[in-house]
């Protein structure tokens, strides 16, 4: 217990700069993540066609392990000089966002009560008023499900970033490994998995706060 | 008003599902569109506010062509009711409401007088239903505030389609009454889908009797009663038709005409009814009863005379024959 003490004071300021960076890592990719997935995920309730082929996509990429995707951005971000660090690392999670939230989005407003479309157009809304009054509210929980899912992934996977030098909490982990350090190993584990805890905890009450009481059961 | 002037749904080549209608809806009136499933009845009513296009000729709605309006104006122009209220569970009850007024930008005020006038006109307290939601509304709650929702605006005209299928035969033949009530206030030009012939006979001025697309007969409710003018116009209301045509005439109608009968004191035990009700009551009490006259009583409830079976026999008779024109309720 000492000895905890003892490695705590020395490390916790790079502990938390280091958590510091996976989360703003991983709330930029989710964020980019959610301007296109959000808008794709609505517009493909309209194309059938594509919508197949785009939500086929983006399970495939979900497939591909996290260290070959990390292989794969080396050699393109190159061209560019971005090669390592944080760019390849944050393309690499919006990438993998995409499934959950497209898929929820998607869904969500695919179930929609059909008479309660029909109502809306029914009663003179504009495509814009029915997306906005009535079908995105009453798909929140769901959208915001695929998000929360995204989330927890991207904190998991961005651990696996620090091998292509994006820093994160990772680093902890991989420094462990190699120093056969327990202490970093199982610091870093518990803050990323407390990341991931606090994470989900303040995206499901952002998901209340924002969903109506007549749609909250 | 609402004309139909030629007006033709086409799916493709083969599947035709409205042919060739003509029909006006007067002002103020109640027609209901009425025959078995797959009849074209829904799709003509949606065809109003062009939620199903229009193949071949136009539908005027107060001296306007349907299709010189933005889809979007016209809608807004139109109450549209449906058969599950289709309620929004995301906003309050005054917010599903006032959706149409806030669509068109009425102010604050103006939308919160509509809706204290608009929740009176269906017997809901404005101030306990504002903030609440659909779900904690009944199934029969829901269905009014779907109804005046359609309402909220103002519009001329109003489109409903099944507005009451949805409820038990209790719940349903009360908001009909209600409705009717409302109705006679604020007079709109209704367009009403229907299968069932009940309502069809209580709610409509006049009614659309359709078969595959195709008009079998319009007229009003005793007229298609008593003079169906085809095999399938009189199979359609059945063999009971003579007894559905008994809900069209209330004793009152049948005390201007023949007049009542005296009250037989020697006969005890007897049961009252009011002058307003339909004769069918009145028939299906006569029948219940061991005595041969029910005592009719009016609004103070006043013992006014008494009314027999032959009474009812010889009232319908004249009718039937067409000898005798009498005002009649919907």
């Amino acid at each position: 217990m000492e000895e905890w003490l003892r490695f705590l004071e020395i490390n916790a300021p790079r502990i938390l700069e280091l958590t510091l960076d996976h989360a703003i890592l991983v709330t930029l990719a989710i964020i980019v993540a959610l301007l296109i997935g959000v808008p794709l995920g609505i517009y493909l309730t309209t194309n059938e066609y594509l919508a197949g082929t785009v939500l086929q996509v983006a399970s495939v990429t979900l497939t591909i392990p996290s260290i070959a995707l990390f292989g794969v951005m080396i050699p393109i971000f190159s061209i560019i000089n971005q090669g390592i660090g944080f760019l390849p690392a944050f393309v690499a999670l919006v990438l993998y966002s995409q499934l959950p939230i497209i898929r929820n989005t998607y869904t969500a407003i695919k179930n929609v009560n059909p008479e309660m479309r029909d109502a809306a157009i029914g009663m003179g809304m504009k495509t814009s008023q029915r997306l906005l009054r009535v079908e995105i509210p009453n798909a929140l929980p769901v959208i915001m499900a695929g998000v929360r899912t995204a989330v927890v992934l991207n904190i998991g996977i961005g651990v696996i970033a620090a091998y292509i030098g994006a820093g994160g909490l990772g680093v902890l982990i991989t420094q462990g490994i190699s120093r056969g350090d327990n202490y970093l190993i199982i610091s870093g584990s518990l803050a990323v998995a407390l990341l991931a805890i606090i994470a989900d905890a303040i995206l499901l009450f952002i998901q209340k706060r924002f969903t109506t009481k007549g749609i909250a059961n | 008003m609402i004309t139909f002037n030629h007006v033709t749904k086409r799916y493709n080549e083969e599947k035709t599902a409205v042919k060739d209608l003509n029909f006006t809806v007067e002002k103020g009136n109640i027609v209901v569109l009425l025959g078995p499933s797959g009849c074209g009845k829904t799709t003509l009513l949606r065809m109003v506010n062009r939620l199903e296009s229009i193949s071949e000729g136009n539908i005027v709605i107060n001296e306007q062509d349907s299709m010189d309006l933005n889809a979007i104006e016209l809608r807004r122009k139109v109450g549209y009711v449906i058969q599950s209220n289709g309620l929004f569970p995301n906003m309050t009850i005054e917010e599903n409401v006032m959706i149409v007024p806030d669509l068109l930008g009425w102010t604050k005020k103006e939308k919160r007088e509509r809706f204290d006038y608009l929740m009176k006109l269906i017997g809901l307290d404005p101030k306990i239903y504002r903030k609440r939601f659909p779900h904690e509304l009944s199934g029969g709650q829901q269905q009014r505030i779907g109804v005046v929702r359609a309402l909220a605006a103002d519009p001329p005209v109003m489109l409903m389609d099944e507005p009451f299928g949805a409820l038990d035969p209790i719940i349903r033949e009360k908001i009909q009454d209600e409705f009717l009530q409302i109705q006679r206030e604020v007079k709109k030009t209704i367009l009403f889908v229907s299968h069932d012939i009940d309502e069809a006979i209580k709610m409509g001025d006049k009614i659309v009797l359709l078969r595959d697309g195709e008009i079998m007969q319009y007229d009003t409710p005793s007229e298609m009663l008593t003079h169906p003018k085809n095999e399938f116009v009189s199979q359609f209301f059945g063999k009971d038709r003579a007894i559905k045509s008994l809900s069209l005439h209330t004793v009152k109608n049948l005390q201007e005409v023949i007049g009542l009968a005296h009250i037989d004191d020697a006969i005890e035990d007897t049961k009252t009814i009011n002058v307003n009700q339909d004769l069918r009551n009145t028939i299906s009490m006569l029948l219940n009863q061991e005595a041969d006259q029910v005592i009719v009583t009016d609004d103070q409830g006043e013992r006014i005379g008494s009314i027999t079976i032959d009474l009812v026999q010889k009232y319908l008779h004249f009718e039937i024959k067409g000898k005798l024109s009498v005002s009649q309720e919907g």
